[in-house]
């Protein structure tokens, strides 16, 4: 078993999706309940679903200075790094630490495979790329931290960690990991994914693409809506002030079961539950808040609400906020890590937008409408991926955790 | 914020080795030719059918499925390990290229047909996925791209977690040919899979050891010493090679794997049988 972990600094975050750039959007559609989702109107042939658009990507080029890096997937890296004032944050940890001491470390699943899905599109005669849109650097997955670390001027370890669903989940990990070492000082940790053909057809080729916005843990949910997120943080050692955001622990496992379905009982999940709980130094009783994978797939809210209702208490409050976002695959980790430090921060149990029956496999636990004016001290976030790969992530705030 | 607190240096043992290229398909091979004792084989190696896969699927896999679960059997067997207990990193600077050509090129003119098994085949981590359900592992597997520093981040990121967790674990780095259009912007040739278990401490399977930190400044990429090395310079996983040419040498020298322009992984071989950094 893990042991626990010394408590990691959040020292600032954002989150930029379908409801809008930065955090306050975000919370607003929690409190106020709200979908962000729209029909499909992505590509030349649209299948017919919804999904969660971020708007305004098309009209807002990179800078010039940035223009070698252009594609979808980095502007939209670019237009969430702004928000909130995060840029700022990263400049002064640079400024603090030194940029060769500040670490990047960021998720996503497809990286910039749409500029390479538009290049196929447009080939030349002799069937290659359409000249100026040859750049080796973007049509590659590490295209998205490369560009991040090459924008903010940093000088550290520079990694993209691609493991679908559960991928800026388990950046939180890594960064732990690089920060107990004394690797680095800093961590911008994060992700990015966007709306492409390979995800849209790919998910649709599984049947797992719903015809109307999703809603997780219904008892009539009928799959996935998809969406595009950008979502960073800056980690570094606790600092030791009063009420700071903190990365208490996480947990990865692996299901060992199969390619695109979760393990029926759930055990990869359990296992990076427990693993999260050990490093966190805490029981299951302790969580406030689960923002659960949920995605409305069949599958996985069905394993995912028979772990949750057999491993915590009734009075645990669980929530998807996918009804909102969409399921942003590679970034989900970071906006779901994001609604967890909202629900601590503002006191607000999301609910679970979208979803008017709760399926039978529900405990008490998933809820559908939200509670404001709650005390949340711990939250914890989970991600499940394509290949069983797992992540769970427990926050909390400094003083305020019931550690064992 | 005090300074770093990174003043103790880690060292990671290693304990399992496996390699795999058509022309250097396992690391018996491999090794006589960096040491520039035996020669590649003629004709090369056909993809290789690793037994972790389920029978069906050892065809119909991706090829870079193939080639890193290959390694990876290899290099847990060398160390005398099981594999459902190992951690695993794995690290590809593209993913596999044929897989996102056939993905594209669908996508391009009938995106309604693209196949289910090919999408989820498409993700990064595929090989990872392969690897735990075919070995039964529920520990924790990760999957990373640095582009061209990906063997170098792998090893990092391998590295890290052997000395974070005290705990062994696996390393499987591998990319393959560009192909269709994807060749234009995607420079990878041939074949190359290599795999080491790492372990914090020395064992009676260790092979080497080595003292590893960070060192910020512009570091060159080593030169090979081997034409047999130099005949895989031109795949996207050719960082891997001087680690690999330094292990077959049982070289002394200090070891720096670019991890960016700007920064480097510096490895220094150390003595492992009497272990005094063990302690």
């Amino acid at each position: 078993m893990s042991q626990p972990v010394l408590p990691i600094q959040i020292s600032a975050y954002t989150v930029t999706t379908a409801a809008g750039t930065g955090k306050r959007p975000l919370l607003a559609a929690m409190r106020e309940q709200r979908s962000a989702l729209t029909a499909n109107d992505f590509g030349p042939e649209p299948l017919p679903t919804w999904i969660g658009r971020v708007a305004g990507i098309e009209s807002a080029p990179l800078p010039r200075s940035l223009a070698d890096w252009e594609c979808r997937n980095n502007r939209l890296a670019w237009l969430g790094l702004a928000g909130d004032a995060f840029v700022d944050a990263v400049l002064e940890a640079r400024e603090r630490h030194g940029a060769a001491r500040v670490a990047v470390v960021l998720g996503t699943s497809t990286s910039s495979i749409g500029a390479t899905e538009d290049a196929y599109r447009r080939l030349d005669a002799d069937g290659r790329f359409p000249e100026g849109e040859r750049n080796p650097l973007v049509h590659t997955p590490h295209s998205l931290a490369n560009f991040v670390q090459h924008a903010l001027g940093l000088t550290g370890p520079c990694v993209t960690i691609s493991t679908a669903c559960s991928s800026s989940a388990k950046v939180f990990a890594a960064a732990e990991r690089m920060l107990r070492l004394g690797l680095v000082d800093a961590v911008l940790v994060g992700g990015v994914d966007t709306l492409c053909g390979s995800v849209l057809f790919g998910f649709n080729a599984l049947q797992l693409v719903s015809p109307a916005p999703c809603r997780p843990f219904d008892a009539e949910r009928d799959g996935i809506s998809i969406g595009e997120a950008a979502g960073f943080a800056l980690l570094e050692r606790s600092g030791g002030s009063a009420r700071e955001l903190q990365l208490l622990g996480y947990g990865e496992s692996s299901d060992a079961h199969h390619m695109s379905t979760p393990h029926p009982e759930g055990l990869g999940a359990e296992r990076a539950l427990d693993d999260a709980l050990a490093r966190a130094g805490l029981d299951a009783s302790a969580v406030d808040y689960i923002n659960l994978h949920g995605t409305a797939s069949t599958k996985n809210d069905e394993v995912e609400a028979a772990v949750v209702a057999r491993r915590f208490p009734a009075g645990t409050h669980a929530s998807s906020t996918k009804g909102i976002t969409g399921h942003t695959l590679g970034a989900a980790g970071i906006v779901e890590a994001a609604a967890s430090l909202l629900a601590i921060e503002h006191g607000l149990l999301p609910g679970t937008v979208n979803t008017r029956l709760l399926d039978a496999a529900c405990g008490a636990q998933v809820r559908i409408e939200p509670r404001p004016n709650a005390d949340v001290r711990i939250a914890l976030s989970n991600s499940f991926g394509f290949g069983g790969n797992n992540c769970v992530l427990v926050f909390g705030r400094s003083g305020e955790s019931p550690r064992a | 914020m005090s300074a770093s607190a990174g003043a103790s240096s880690n060292v990671f043992y290693v304990e399992g080795v496996a390699f795999w290229s058509p022309s250097l398909p396992g690391w018996p091979t491999a090794r006589a030719a960096f040491r520039g004792e035996g020669a590649p084989v003629d004709p090369p190696a056909k993809r290789p059918a690793p037994e972790v896969l389920a029978a069906a699927e050892r065809r119909r896999a991706p090829d870079t499925v193939a080639l890193a679960l290959e390694v990876a059997a290899a290099a847990v067997r060398d160390a005398g390990r099981e594999a459902g207990t190992l951690p695993s990193i794995f690290t590809s600077a593209h993913g596999d290229l044929g897989v996102n050509d056939y993905m594209c090129r669908t996508l391009a003119t009938q995106p309604t047909l693209i196949s289910p098994t090919r999408f989820h085949n498409a993700v990064h981590n595929a090989s990872a996925g392969y690897w735990t359900i075919g070995t039964a592992c529920r520990e924790a597997s990760t999957a990373l791209t640095a582009f061209d520093a990906s063997f170098a981040a792998g090893l990092l990121e391998a590295a890290t977690q052997c000395a974070a967790d005290t705990r062994p674990v696996l390393l499987v780095a591998f990319d393959v040919e560009a192909s269709g259009p994807l060749a234009t912007v995607t420079t990878s040739r041939g074949q190359l899979a290599g795999a080491l278990v790492l372990a914090p401490e020395p064992g009676e399977h260790t092979l080497a050891a080595f003292e590893w930190s960070l060192s910020s400044g512009r570091s060159m990429r080593s030169a090979l010493c081997s034409d047999a090395a130099r005949d895989l310079a031109g795949n996207a996983m050719a960082d891997a090679l001087p680690f690999f040419e330094s292990l077959a040498m049982g070289a002394a020298e200090p070891l720096m794997l670019p991890l960016s322009p700007y920064l480097a992984f510096r490895l220094v071989p150390v003595s492992f049988r009497s272990s005094p950094l063990a302690s």
